[in-house]
């Protein structure tokens, strides 16, 4: 038995209503636990107050500099003595889960009983950039708990100016729409960067995310500095048995409304079987008798609408691999800012490709820790010295798919613009 | 020596997922042909070989005490084929090779205070951050705003009958760490930081602090006889980027931190490019716990655009469809001069054009 709780008639109310309430789990913990009455009382004094009461430090395992998050109170009397003297310390590890967010129950009994042990019993699956977060352990805890994830084959993820923990999607796994091997992709890379994780020594924090298809299910485009997502460069494939199940189910209306009309490129029309198109960069499948759609591949910008619509029916292409973006971050310091294509397609197949795939992530956070200003994120490093700055010195070649439209202003030196028409066509000649 | 006596740690990295992966999904790796959802709340993938997998996706409180979670490996083991994983918006999926134990299953996690939903076209499980819980620099909280925010939208998680799917982010500071969404909660300070003089030459590195500023409006000063920063709070924007290098710049204030909602982010390539949510809606008090100004917002939107929108568009779709004006309209919020963008970049926000609908 604990302590006597803290009134708490702020959280109490959010007991009430049909979601599952952590007010109710927090007091499930705090029948056994002082720590989490404290808790309890530190997170109502939060309520009732509206303001935050957690301050950061310098808590850490040995061997690492990153990874734990540190919190201390600043709830204090007037003899500077914690008010909620049990709950004076509120770490949180923050534990890089498998590709993917997979478990087995046995795994996730193992977690429990080393946090119920050492720490709060609380844990969040998962934070915002990936980890599985352990939340609430004493200084003392933090390194007895670590080893334990260790010894289970679990390792710190990254906090601070360090590359961060990663996320995949459930792709490969269980996702028709899958490009490539997410997992492995997101396991050969991040594995390859532990020191960069471990020990924060980078202008600001890196991210990479690996989402399988431009659904983009994690958030990647707008959140990783280096995006991996997946697409195909042939034609999309088509089922005709699947095409009909869907017309028979749906109808004509729906496959004109949602599916041909809102094609953002027009690469989709509706045609009489008998006139569709025999190009070899045509897709077509018969929804009826007389009917079918045809898309022009050419035309096609892999945004996955069609294919969402008519899953099955309609597939990603043969010839698959993954986009890579850059830069993406949300507002401070500079103001939102989408990653942007830098290479429109890589294939990610063999492990040769995988290779390649991580000799460019290293040459970009090279890059990134040798010419970004502190506190710079790599979108907010390009803006500031240019795309073309960048890629040259990233080693990548230009591509007209990497800008919406080419400049609008004649603000440019251009002395060399006969070299670079050179190299322009002699590339051409050699392809 | 007690160094001697550290363990080392072994810098093992990510784990391989593959020895969690339900044993159908490891042998169909990378072979699945198409999927159906039979309910809402419930998938039904087929590989290319035939074989089936359903997954029944349950939400959680993502905070959840270890008895939680350990009640969910209960229900795992005894009703599903003990594989799980998590969804990135804090959903627990549990995969069954039967089709047989979806409705037991269901009936399990229900009976159990679990909801099932968030596939398809429902409102999702809000992506959300710590807040007062563990945060060291939240205007508010995130956990308690989300319960709120999903008990009053709970019919909308359990059944699929949005236009298409609806993500949702709650953030406690400007950082935004909840990220884009279609409605997005996010603190809006509305006063410039306070400054605890006594502290900030022994807590911050201040040209550090001096340089994180946007708008250039923090300089080093020296106040009562210490050096210290002062704020041109004409200048000073209220983003609160200050706040976390130097805690003395107190940017949290009960009152003036206040709460905007924003609409029409969008990761997703799928039709129009991805997009940047865009604020609506602020001043909306930070009305703990249960944040009901917030909450008639969301709803008001949510409303509206479940009996405008067209299948298939997203907020950001159907806002690109009717235009920003007929929004504004039909939600009856109001447009006034601050949702006018004037950071850098602005004017590409700005209406360059005769398109204009009447």
């Amino acid at each position: 038995m604990a302590k006597k709780p803290h009134d708490t008639p702020n959280l109490d109310q959010l007991e009430s209503g049909p979601w599952p309430s952590f007010v109710t789990g927090l007091k499930r913990l705090a029948k056994d636990k002082d720590y989490v009455v404290d808790v309890l009382g530190h997170l109502e004094h939060s309520y009732k107050t509206r303001k935050g009461y957690w301050k950061g430090g310098t808590v850490g395992v040995f061997g690492y500099g990153g990874g734990v998050i540190p919190r201390f109170t600043e709830i204090k009397d007037d003899k500077e003595q914690a008010v909620f003297k049990d709950a004076a310390e509120f770490h949180t590890l923050r534990i890089m889960p498998p590709a993917g967010m997979h478990y087995n129950t046995d795994i996730l009994r193992k977690f429990c009983d080393i946090w119920e042990k050492h720490g709060s019993g609380l844990i969040a699956f998962h934070g915002q950039s990936g980890d599985i977060m352990f939340q609430g352990c004493t200084t003392e805890n933090v390194q007895k708990a670590f080893d334990e994830f260790n010894e289970l084959g679990f390792d710190l993820g990254g906090a601070g100016p360090a590359v961060r923990t990663s996320m995949s999607c459930v792709g490969h796994a269980r996702c028709e729409q899958s490009c490539f091997d997410e997992g492995k992709a997101h396991r050969s890379i991040i594995n390859a960067f532990l020191d960069d994780i471990h020990r924060p020594a980078l202008p600001y924090k890196f991210k990479f995310k690996f989402s399988g298809c431009a659904n983009d299910c994690m958030n990647s485009i707008q959140r990783a500095d280096m995006a991996v997502i997946g697409t195909w460069r042939d034609n999309m494939q088509t089922d005709a048995a699947l095409a009909k199940k869907w017309f028979a189910k749906h109808g004509l209306n729906e496959l004109v409304n949602d599916v041909v009309g809102m094609c953002p490129t027009r690469a989709i029309q509706l045609k009489d079987t008998k006139a569709v198109s025999k190009d070899a960069s045509v897709s077509s499948v018969a929804v009826n008798d007389t009917q079918s759609i045809e898309i022009q591949n050419r035309d096609c910008v892999r945004c996955m609408h069609c294919i969402n619509v008519m899953t099955g029916a309609l597939a990603p292409g043969k010839e698959r691999g993954a986009t890579i973006l850059v830069g993406g971050k949300r507002t401070l310091k500079i103001g939102d800012l989408m990653g942007t294509v830098v290479v429109p397609f890589m294939k990610l197949e063999s492990d040769e490709d995988m290779e390649a795939l991580l000799d460019l992530a290293k040459r970009i956070v090279d890059f990134f820790a040798e010419n970004a200003l502190e506190h710079e994120r790599t979108g907010e490093m390009i803006e500031r010295i240019g795309l073309v700055n960048f890629l040259e010195g990233v080693e990548l070649d230009i591509d007209a798919s990497m800008v919406s439209a080419p400049r609008t202003n004649p603000y440019v030196r251009m002395d060399d613009w006969d070299a670079e028409v050179a190299k322009v066509n002699a590339k051409k000649a050699a392809a | 020596m007690a160094q001697a006596q550290m363990r080392k740690p072994v810098e093992c990295g990510v784990p391989d997922h593959m020895q969690y992966l339900h044993p159908v999904m490891r042998k169909n790796y990378g072979n699945w042909k198409y999927h159906d959802r039979p309910r809402p709340g419930v998938l039904h993938h087929v590989a290319h070989g035939g074989e089936e997998i359903w997954t029944v996706r349950a939400g959680t409180q993502r905070q959840m005490d270890h008895y939680t979670i350990r009640k969910l490996c209960d229900i795992a083991d005894k009703y599903a084929d003990s594989y799980v994983r998590f969804t990135i918006r804090s959903n627990m999926e549990f995969m069954v090779a039967d089709e047989k134990k979806v409705a037991p299953l269901i009936a399990e996690l229900e009976k159990n205070g679990f909801p099932v939903g968030g596939t398809g076209n429902s409102v999702s499980m809000i992506a959300h951050t710590q807040g007062w819980l563990h945060c060291d620099i939240p205007g508010t909280d995130a956990s308690g705003v989300v319960k709120s925010l999903m008990d009053e939208l709970y019919q909308e998680f359990i059944h699929e009958e949005m236009p298409n799917r609806v993500r949702l982010s709650t953030s406690c500071c400007e950082i935004n760490c909840g990220g884009q969404a279609d409605i997005a909660i996010v603190i809006q300070h509305t006063k410039p930081p306070k400054i605890n003089h006594d502290l900030v030459a022994n807590v911050c590195e201040r040209p550090a602090v001096v340089a994180r500023c946007p708008v250039a409006a923090i300089r080093p000063a020296l106040v009562n006889g210490k050096p210290s920063l002062e704020v041109d709070e004409k200048k000073c924007i209220c983003c609160g980027a200050c706040f976390p290098p130097c805690p003395p710049m107190q940017i949290n204030d009960p009152e003036h931190s206040k709460l905007a909602i924003w609409v029409g982010g969008k990761n997703s390539n799928a039709r129009i490019k991805p997009q940047f949510m865009k604020m609506v809606a602020a001043g909306l008090p930070n009305n703990a716990p249960r944040w009901p100004e917030v909450a008639a917002v969301v709803k008001n939107i949510l409303r509206v655009y479940k009996e405008d929108a067209r299948p298939w568009e997203r907020i950001a779709d159907w806002i690109d469809r009717i235009g920003w004006p007929r929004f504004f309209e039909k939600t009856g919020l109001p447009f006034t001069k601050y949702l006018i963008d004037d950071w850098r970049g602005s004017r590409s926000n700005l209406n360059a054009s005769t398109h204009i609908r009447f």
